[in-house]
């Protein structure tokens, strides 16, 4: 029943979000602001995850491809695949629950506790759409952060794959460009923006409606971590079912 | 002038107002006060539109609030300030960023008036020093002003304090009470203190109302307290030594 009740709840704050819009020119500030402390600050740990990523990829195919007959090219085709397909957009997203989501809903949680999102209501101004709507904008921009991690990625894994002496840079590159399918990249950023949208949304509902202390916004962070990944888990499977199978 | 009419508020099956009704004066400090548990948060709550009555009308000048659509109602929070018990400044600003805010989401003032305006009324609240600095740099008394501050920025008409001297020293306190007052008479505005301090009720209170239960079991002046034959009043305005005495020497006309 609370399961129930709480997604009800989800779906009347994205609603009331989009109501009674802020100032623009407020507004503007705020996006500018939700784009550094979302993506651009999220940069550092994007590129370095992807990086490593894309390096053990590369060394965990190659080192399980011990079979002559198998071209030695499929090293460089397997990371592609993999990380345009799944650790960049999900796996990424899954450790961006844990950054960007724990900031969103301590930041608003915070706010609850303090009364300072009382104080908003009071002045006339719709919180939901002050504090969620620029977040739900600025990531928009996260796309742009994954396109980044997959080039990093690749990068990673030539680097490793090249001058970890598993294969020829050449034997890499004729890999990487094998077989290439315009669609994965179409469903790659498709489900970017859907994981965006819930990176945004289900951590603001945590710290929006929470009750209580300082105690409890650290436990509606946690809840907010793995809802979010349990979420972004769920609909990866549904959307790689819908467009991929 | 507000004016409350049979306020009833519910959490479930928790009665917590049982049938407000009272009047709050233009110009005037008007104190809640009660024991905790009495009501007096979501009573205040209700009148600043936080919570909706089950049953009930308040009316703000005239208007009923409970009839007023969106956008009205959003019309008539811009003449509300409010002075939440912590300050409820935001951390992300500094203290004039603080006070310029509801100039800045409800006016089209430019950049030069609104700071010409916020600097008036940090000087009105004595706190011209701290400008910049963010609310975290501030002492809590300061932090009072600077929310007192941002919620007459804009002219209110109606004014609420929940426990604005809650945490502060008794010297502090006493200066937000007075400026308070201050700053109600020179706007004329209608003031409603939410508070269980015994110093403000008699230092500020013209009209106080004593909830108990969720009920106005008392309302008055401070100067009617003193021959109030309501026994909870009594005993809770009088619980500590130093008020026994002063009714004493009220009572004996020192």
């Amino acid at each position: 029943m609370n399961y129930i009740f709480s997604i009800g709840r989800y779906f009347l704050m994205i609603k009331g979000t989009f109501k009674k819009m802020t100032k623009r020119r407020v507004l503007w500030n705020l996006i500018f602001q939700e784009v550094n402390d979302l993506v651009i600050k999220s940069l550092g740990i994007i590129i370095f995850i992807s990086f490593f990523i894309g390096a053990v990829v590369t060394i965990q195919t190659a080192l399980n491809l011990t079979n002559p007959l198998i071209p030695r090219e499929l090293i460089g085709f397997a990371a592609r695949q993999s990380i345009i397909l799944e650790f960049a957009p999900t796996f990424v997203s899954v450790i961006m629950a844990g950054k960007v989501g724990s900031f969103i809903t301590s930041s608003i949680g915070t706010m609850r506790v303090t009364e300072q999102i009382d104080a908003l209501e009071v002045m006339g101004i719709n919180s939901l759409n002050y504090l969620v709507f620029p977040k739900i904008i600025a990531m928009l921009f996260y796309p742009f952060a994954i396109a980044i991690a997959m080039f990093v990625g690749i990068g990673g894994a030539y680097l490793a794959g090249v001058y970890g002496g598993f294969l020829e840079a050449d034997e890499f590159l004729n890999g990487l460009t094998d077989d290439f399918t315009p669609f994965h990249i179409f469903y790659a950023f498709f489900k970017t923006f859907i994981f965006a949208f819930l990176l945004a949304t289900i951590p603001a509902y945590h710290g929006y409606y929470m009750k209580g202390g300082a105690l409890e916004v650290g436990k509606a962070s946690t809840t907010s971590f793995v809802w979010t990944s349990v979420v972004i888990i769920i609909a990866n499977y549904i959307i790689t079912q819908l467009l991929l199978s | 002038m507000i004016k409350v009419e049979n306020l009833h508020k519910s959490f479930g099956e928790t009665k917590v107002l049982k049938g407000i009704s009272t009047t709050f004066e233009q110009g005037k400090t008007n104190l809640i006060i009660g024991q905790s548990g009495s009501g007096k948060t979501v009573f205040l709550k209700n009148l600043i539109g936080l919570f909706e009555p089950n049953e009930g009308n308040i009316f703000y000048d005239q208007q009923k609030y409970g009839d007023l659509s969106t956008s009205n109602r959003t019309e008539l929070r811009k003449k509300i300030g409010m002075v939440f018990q912590g300050g409820a400044l935001f951390d992300s600003m500094t203290v004039e960023e603080n006070v310029m805010f509801p100039l800045k989401m409800f006016t089209k003032k430019s950049n030069a008036e609104m700071l010409h305006r916020v600097h008036e009324v940090l000087e009105r609240v004595n706190l011209n020093e701290a400008n910049q600095k963010y609310p975290a740099e501030i002492s809590g008394g300061m932090q009072k002003r600077v929310s007192i501050a941002r919620a007459i920025v804009n002219y209110p008409k109606f004014l609420f304090c929940d426990e604005p001297n809650s945490g502060l020293d008794p010297r502090t306190a006493t200066v937000i009470d007075k400026l308070i007052q201050e700053i109600t008479k020179e706007n004329n505005i209608t003031t409603v203190i939410n508070t269980h301090d015994m110093n403000s009720v008699f230092e500020i209170g013209e009209k106080i109302i004593y909830l108990q239960d969720g009920i106005l079991a008392w309302e008055g002046t401070k100067d009617e307290i003193h021959h109030s034959n309501n026994k909870d009043l009594s005993d809770f305005v009088y619980s500590s030594n130093l008020f026994r005495k002063v009714r004493q020497a009220y009572q004996k006309g020192l």
